[in-house]
């Protein structure tokens, strides 16, 4: 009987295309890329690192703050930066820099519940319209097409303004409000991969529609699903802080960053800078790390979105 | 003589993550005057590359690290760019595969032919008009003025490649670079472009390169054959020389591998393979495995007036106008032990017609009977979960695009293994897949790579070794090696035939090749907008045709002397 | 074409349809008692109770729709218990103000991202990409208010150039001719040049605040949409054909990367309708986002709903003419329908 003529082991067909060391695990691979990624460009490593920094200041925020961030001192009020307030202190004599300490936690929480349930609803209900169709498709299709009738703030507004000025609101607000470009994305990429080769082949190997979904798609999209859930963090910590701004959510004296920051426009006009700055920053820092986290992420899981 | 076109030691080099890698190295490359020459290579050859750094529009990170370019006397490897500019579309034009994509998806074409014109000073405002009706004419475009006002969606594959070609004639340039122009055309459409290029050139005493894949192509039409071979020159001759008596190993390969009439699947391989491995014994047919009676598969048409049609008129379906007709009613067998092939060109309803017969598509009538049982009744969104999914399977024309990314091969071929089959347990199941990697030729260190990992060949042979996972009676080949090099279909279509004989499986197999039908199947079906012409055994439907499209497809494939 | 807006106006009847909905339910779900919270704070048991039956809260919800489309079309939005004002009234009379501002914060944006996404595409990897990557990604994580801020603090406080953030003018001069509304057109229109100066200051830093908030997105969407129609197969043929780097680049690339670029502005409008709120804010500018702020403190809910709602209209308004604008550009949505 004829044997069938083997292929040898050695890979590239073309000098263009490199080759993969072989074998090797999915997961080291990725770790090798993204070792690569970090240090191959400096600024993905920075992000990181401050995110690492951001983090361990919401874990470690009210431990490591120097003074209670509540504790008020009207005779030490509107100190500008000094050696004993790094980051002066506010109308009411409170030391900034422990607030805005204290205030990462409750914005990353905001940013990550939002992220989380946006992720959850949103996803499932996109990756279900884009693999399923027909009116599953259209009820989603519709719920999202009314939600972006409105311009997303100015709903969020109205959400929290209606069902309540608490924080909770504010969560569920922003992951309503993010809910029709999760339901999009994961419906553009289901659907593609609805009738790739591979799904096919999967319905000829006894697979049924949900297994499909569960075990081809589903795996399939989750890298552009991370990306965009970093790059929401951003705009859920945007989102919260421009809420508390205008009055809604947050009440003071919670430390919150947007409330800090509403709180100190008044005094920004007569020259005391430091009770906006310092919140402002922290915002502007952590959204950017975010961001440029987003990015990283993006260059490690499709080096061919690339922007 | 001096050449036209010198190309001399030309390395081109590209950056990548992994470091630089040369994609052409040392090549030299003479065009004389009215000359056609081909340059023939399998895929990462550089024949490509080669003819971009040529026209001087490599991407951002390849460049020309050794050599140059000498056209008509200058050195275009030096030249600035506004002087290349000037170059390209005057004195060199090209035109590229995929035609439809190659146009401004936004302009009308007679403009796009009117900016080309105005750039080289062909034409003012005055004539330009005129001058562009003139050259769509000229490329034998029926109703030129109205097509002027065309947008490229508008048009079909082949008009859009004589556009294109209007382009790239408009200034009458000395040399017409040609990459590929006829992939992804239809065969009948693929012979008229060429034959246009042809004429049109040889009028205007034009040289040519041509830069193909298909020997067959490159023996039909070419005077002089470079062949190309990772990025390096291996052969360079006349047509007829390289033809009749190729001189490198290589070249001696690929024109083994060319399908062409006459020949038998084993003359394919490489010589010393090809004798290695004997003959296999063929098999006489045995009872009817796969009986299709009436099938019929229809469409609803597009339109904006469909949905309020909808609302007014209750039953479509019986509205000739409101419905397409994929596939109009067809009967065929297929028996055990038999390879039928389906052949036609895109659009046929060939694919429609493998995938009723799959169970991935419901027909709209006719009955599909899998050995007395009727498979044809049971809907495809529940055949997933039936026995009888088992008998029959599928190997995909796109490797690529039918192997989930994040599974490795092992994982792939496992699925139908762990969803259908009673192996149970990762021991027993990894040791089958071992046993059909086995079967299908590969090697098992490559079993844990993932998709990105493996080369055509062995995804290839992924997908095959899935499809036989569960013995199946039935494997539909939908034109499993459309997508792969000559030399790798070679193999693949004899490891095809080794796993036919020795696991006792029938196949349809689906193509619009009718040179590798002629060498796999027993059987033949030709389709035609959606309708059987023709059906018989292969030698008689080859040789003997009986239907004038028969004929025609036959007449229009190009193919290197016998 | 008159068949195309025909078909493209019945598909934004169920989004209104739609908007009405949730801007109805907006004011049904509040937590506790509805009536209380239009009644106001000072009310008593009986005022609310007053209320509950003039404003319907005791009727069945379908019924209260109805007459909740009623008063929609009669424009009754309710009246603001701050300014005793009806609704309607106020917003009509706040409208200008925040259009002024967006648009005027739209084109300065769009003028300075579109010319600069376009040349980082062109010479990528040069400095003017990495300085328009950098400023995109800085851009999209400051928020709009802080920007502000900085400017007044840098601008007003610190450099004396512009003037107290008091709204559209100061106080010596008086309000043009109310043609459009548009202090800026009016006061030309008019010739009014002095008028106009102190307007262009008034609106410049708030204009410069929501431009850079809208900078990033477009002139990332820019960038991208240009870099990838750049490296498609019809720019490949045009280089081929040696078409001149203008016309390649103008003509051919920049017409087909406006596509995505046009699709993306319903989505930068958003962003910018919301700011707007932030921005006004910020420099009291008498728009009608400042005005639902002022009453969502005061926990005055008619103003806030209608506030919602027009700004809804507005942006439905809006994607509509960007939906149009694209079908002219593009031939082939045009002509498939």
């Amino acid at each position: 009987m004829t044997s069938a003529p083997v292929e040898s082991s050695s890979v590239p067909t073309s000098p263009l295309q490199v080759s993969h060391p072989a074998g090797g695990s999915r997961f080291g691979e990725t770790l090798k890329h993204a070792r690569y990624v970090v240090t191959g460009n400096p600024v993905t490593g920075f992000a990181f690192a401050l995110f690492v920094i951001i983090v361990g200041a919401a874990i470690f925020g009210p431990a490591i703050a120097p003074y209670d961030p509540y504790a008020s001192d009207t005779a030490a009020a509107l100190q500008s930066p000094s050696a004993a307030h790094w980051f002066g202190t506010d109308q009411v004599g409170r030391d900034i820099l422990s607030r805005v300490l204290v205030a990462t936690r409750l914005d990353l929480t905001i940013a990550v519940a939002s992220v989380a349930l946006v992720f959850a609803i949103g996803g499932l209900a996109g990756i279900a319209a884009g693999f399923v169709l027909g009116w599953t498709d259209r009820v989603v299709s519709r719920i999202s097409d009314t939600i972006m009738a409105f311009p997303l703030f100015v709903l969020a507004m109205g959400i929290v303004a209606a069902l309540g000025n608490t924080v909770t609101n504010i969560v569920i607000a922003t992951a309503i409000v993010n809910f029709p470009l999760y339901q999009r994305i994961a419906r553009a990429e289901a659907n593609i991969r609805r009738e790739a080769g591979f799904v096919q082949a999967a319905r000829l190997t006894g697979n049924s529609e949900f297994r499909i979904l569960l075990t081809q798609i589903l795996p399939n999209i989750m890298p552009i699903m991370v990306v965009q859930m970093s790059l929401t963090m951003g705009y859920a910590i945007l989102n919260a802080a421009g809420l508390s701004f205008i009055g809604l959510g947050v009440k003071p004296p919670t430390p919150e960053w947007g409330i800090m920051v509403a709180e100190g426009a008044s005094f920004i006009i007569s020259g005391e800078w430091w009770l906006a700055l310092f919140p402002g920053l922290a915002l502007m820092i952590a959204v950017f790390c975010f961001n440029l986290l987003g990015d990283g992420l993006r260059d490690i899981i499709d080096p061919q979105r690339r922007t | 003589m001096t050449a036209l076109l010198d190309v001399e030691n030309l390395t081109v080099e590209f950056a990548t993550r992994r470091g630089t890698v040369q994609a052409v190295r040392h090549v030299n490359i003479t065009v004389a005057k009215g000359e056609t020459l081909g340059i023939v290579g399998e895929s990462g050859s550089g024949k490509s590359v080669t003819s971009y750094a040529v026209m001087r529009i490599l991407d951002r990170a390849g460049k020309v690290a050794e050599g140059s370019v000498t056209f008509s006397g200058m050195d275009i490897t030096k030249a600035s760019e506004s002087k290349m500019s000037e170059v390209r579309g005057r004195e060199i034009s090209m035109i590229f595969q995929n035609p439809r994509m190659a146009l401004n998806p936004i302009r009308k074409v007679g403009h796009q032919i009117e900016d080309v014109l105005r750039r080289h000073a062909e034409a003012g405002s005055a004539d330009a008009r005129r001058k562009a009706i003139d050259l769509l004419r000229q490329v034998k475009i029926a109703s030129p003025e109205e097509r002027y006002h065309a947008y490229p969606f508008e048009l079909s594959g082949g008009m859009c490649q004589r556009i294109v070609i209007a382009l790239a004639l408009a200034c009458r340039p000395q040399l017409l670079i040609a990459d590929e122009p006829t992939t992804g055309l239809d065969v009948t459409t693929q012979k008229a472009v060429m034959d246009l290029v042809v004429e049109l050139t040889r009028e205007r005493g034009m040289s040519t390169i041509l830069i193909t894949h298909d020997l067959g192509l490159a023996a039909a039409y070419c005077d002089r054959v470079v062949v190309m071979q990772k990025g390096e020159v291996v052969e360079t001759a006349s047509s007829e020389a390289i033809f009749r008596a190729p001189g490198h190993d290589y070249t001696k390969k690929l024109m083994r591998a060319t399908p062409r009439p006459g020949i038998g699947l084993r003359d394919l391989l490489p010589e010393p393979v090809a004798s290695a491995s004997g003959e296999t014994a063929p098999a006489a047919p045995g009872d009817v495995l796969l009986k299709v009676v009436g099938l019929v598969k229809e469409y609803p048409r597009k339109g904006a007036t469909r949905t309020l049609g909808k609302l007014f008129r209750k039953n479509a379906a019986g509205d000739p106008d409101a419905m397409f007709r994929a596939v109009g009613g067809i009967d065929f067998e297929i028996r055990r032990g038999e390879t039928v092939g389906l052949v036609g060109e895109s659009g046929c309803g060939k694919s429609t017609t493998s995938m009723m017969v799959m169970r991935l598509l419901d027909p709209t009538e006719g009955t599909i009977l899998l050995a007395e049982n009727d498979i044809g009744d049971i809907p495809a969104r529940s055949f997933a979960s039936h026995p009888y999914r088992k008998r029959i399977q599928m190997v995909f024309q796109d490797p690529t695009d039918s192997l989930n990314p994040r599974f490795t091969a092992v994982r792939a071929i496992a699925d139908p293994i762990m969803r259908m089959s009673d192996i149970h347990g990762r021991a027993a199941v990894r040791a089958r897949c071992e046993e059909l990697a086995g079967l299908v030729g590969l090697p098992l260190d490559l079993l844990d790579r993932f998709p990105h990992q493996l080369s055509g060949g062995q995804k290839a042979r992924v997908g095959i070794a899935r499809a036989i996972a569960l013995d199946p009676e039935l494997v539909i080949l939908d034109e499993p090696t459309a997508a792969l090099d000559v030399s790798v279909q070679a193999v693949v279509l004899n490891l095809l035939q080794d796993l036919k004989s020795r696991l006792g499986m029938s196949y349809l197999f689906v193509s619009h090749d009718l040179h590798v039908v002629g060498l796999l199947c027993d059987r033949v079906i030709v389709m035609r907008s959606g309708e059987i012409v023709e059906e018989g055994p292969t030698q008689q439907v080859l040789n003997a045709p009986k239907a004038d499209y028969t004929r025609e497809l036959l007449s229009t494939i190009p193919h290197p002397p016998v | 074409m008159l068949q195309t807006l025909a078909k493209r106006l019945l598909t934004v009847i169920p989004t209104l349809i739609g908007v009405v909905i949730v801007t109805f339910l907006l004011t049904r779900v509040l937590p506790g008692d509805p009536a209380a919270y239009f009644a106001g704070p000072a009310a008593n048991a009986e005022s609310i109770e007053e209320i509950r039956q003039s404003l319907g809260f005791d009727r069945p919800l379908p019924e209260q729709f109805i007459s909740y489309i009623g008063d929609l079309a009669t424009g009754d939005l309710g009246n603001s218990l701050s300014t005793g004002q009806p609704v309607l009234a106020e917003i009509r009379a706040r409208l200008p103000a925040s259009a002024e501002l967006t648009l005027f914060g739209l084109l300065l944006s769009m003028a300075i991202a579109i010319p600069l996404g376009i040349l980082a595409a062109v010479k990528q990897g040069s400095a003017i990409d990495h300085a328009c990557r950098v400023l995109t990604t800085a851009g999209v994580s400051l928020p709009v208010f802080f920007t502000g801020l900085l400017f007044v603090y840098v601008f007003y406080f610190l450099l004396g150039w512009a003037p107290a953030p008091l709204g559209r003018l100061d106080i010596f001069f008086s309000p043009p001719p109310d043609i459009t509304g548009f202090y800026l057109v009016d006061s030309l229109l008019v010739g009014d040049v002095e008028t106009f100066r102190a307007a262009l200051a008034q609106i410049l830093l708030p204009a410069l605040t929501l431009a850079l908030f809208a900078l990033a997105p477009i002139a990332r969407i820019t960038r991208a949409s240009m870099l990838s129609v750049l490296s498609s197969e019809f720019i490949r043929t045009a280089r081929a054909s040696g078409l001149g780097t203008g016309k390649v680049i103008l003509g051919y690339a920049f017409r087909n990367a406006m596509l995505p670029v046009i699709t993306t502005l319903g989505m930068v409008f958003s962003f910018l309708l919301g700011a707007n709120v932030l921005v006004e804010k910020v420099f009291a500018w008498p728009g009608i986002g400042s005005f639902a702020v002022e009453a969502l403190i005061q926990s005055d809910y008619a103003p806030v709903q209608g506030f919602v709602l027009t700004m809804a209209l507005l942006y439905v308004a809006l994607n509509f003419i960007i939906d149009l604008l694209y079908s002219l550009i593009d031939p082939r949505v045009r002509i498939e329908a």
